[in-house]
């Protein structure tokens, strides 16, 4: 949906929460970040935590204003219908690794 | 090297919680601070600042940068914290319906902007406003 460009891009670990305190809590770098939070503070929160990839799960959508700000910090954004817990299932039995 | 920036908070305007705190990033990546400070000084700052639109019905941001710390005063015009203790503690939250459904509001702002700063000293006056003051060192 946003930084296509960047699909060479590697991750080790992700996090799955909808819950942005939380995600401010991290302090791991090269995260992705699983969420079926889609609003513009979901891209800020992202910006904060220096966190360059989001993966939007249950079909929630990217507003222009939320796509535009991801742009301007070089985020990649992806999308999938699953639910978060079937997301993070499935990337974690292909070994992406937790946070904690 | 002294930088000194003002930014203007409305509460309630989730569309632009953030911003200050993302000028500050950008101002601090210019000047070549370390990233992993970056880092901890904007987390607290955003926590700070959307702590504002959340409870606040306006508030300044001051921004002090000296050669070696960052001085952040966010002074507030709203309900007031009665008890700073008990807002302190992870889990407490008062905020409204609309915050947590902002991805905020679990009660986890004030002890995180305390792990992410050298510095802070918060005081309050209940229906007037609250002082936070923070301060990182580069």
């Amino acid at each position: 949906m946003c930084g296509g460009d960047k699909t060479e891009l590697m991750v080790e670990r992700a996090f799955s929460s909808d819950l942005m305190s939380d995600v401010l809590t991290l302090d791991t770098e090269g995260l992705l970040l699983i969420t079926g939070l889609a609003n513009i503070q979901t891209i800020r929160t992202a910006e904060m935590a220096d966190i360059h990839y989001i993966l939007f799960v249950r079909n929630k959508k990217v507003t222009p204003e939320m796509a535009e700000l991801a742009g301007e910090n070089h985020m990649v954004l992806l999308a999938t219908p699953f639910s978060l817990f079937k997301t993070s299932g499935i990337l974690y039995k292909h070994g992406l690794k937790p946070v904690y | 090297m002294i930088i000194e920036q003002t930014y203007q908070v409305r509460g309630g305007d989730f569309a632009h919680a953030g911003d200050a705190s993302s000028k500050v990033k950008k101002l601090l990546k210019q000047l070549d601070v370390d990233p992993r400070k970056i880092k901890s000084i904007v987390i607290a700052l955003y926590e700070a600042e959307v702590n504002i639109v959340a409870h606040a019905w306006e508030g300044i941001i001051r921004i002090l940068i000296d050669r070696d710390h960052i001085r952040m005063v966010l002074e507030d015009k709203g309900p007031g914290i009665a008890d700073i203790e008990q807002a302190m503690v992870e889990g407490y939250s008062t905020a409204s319906r609309e915050v947590r459904e902002m991805g905020f509001g679990a009660g986890m702002g004030l002890s995180n902007i305390k792990r992410n700063t050298d510095q802070m000293e918060i005081t309050s006056r209940v229906g007037e406003g609250t002082v936070l003051t923070m301060v990182n060192y580069f």
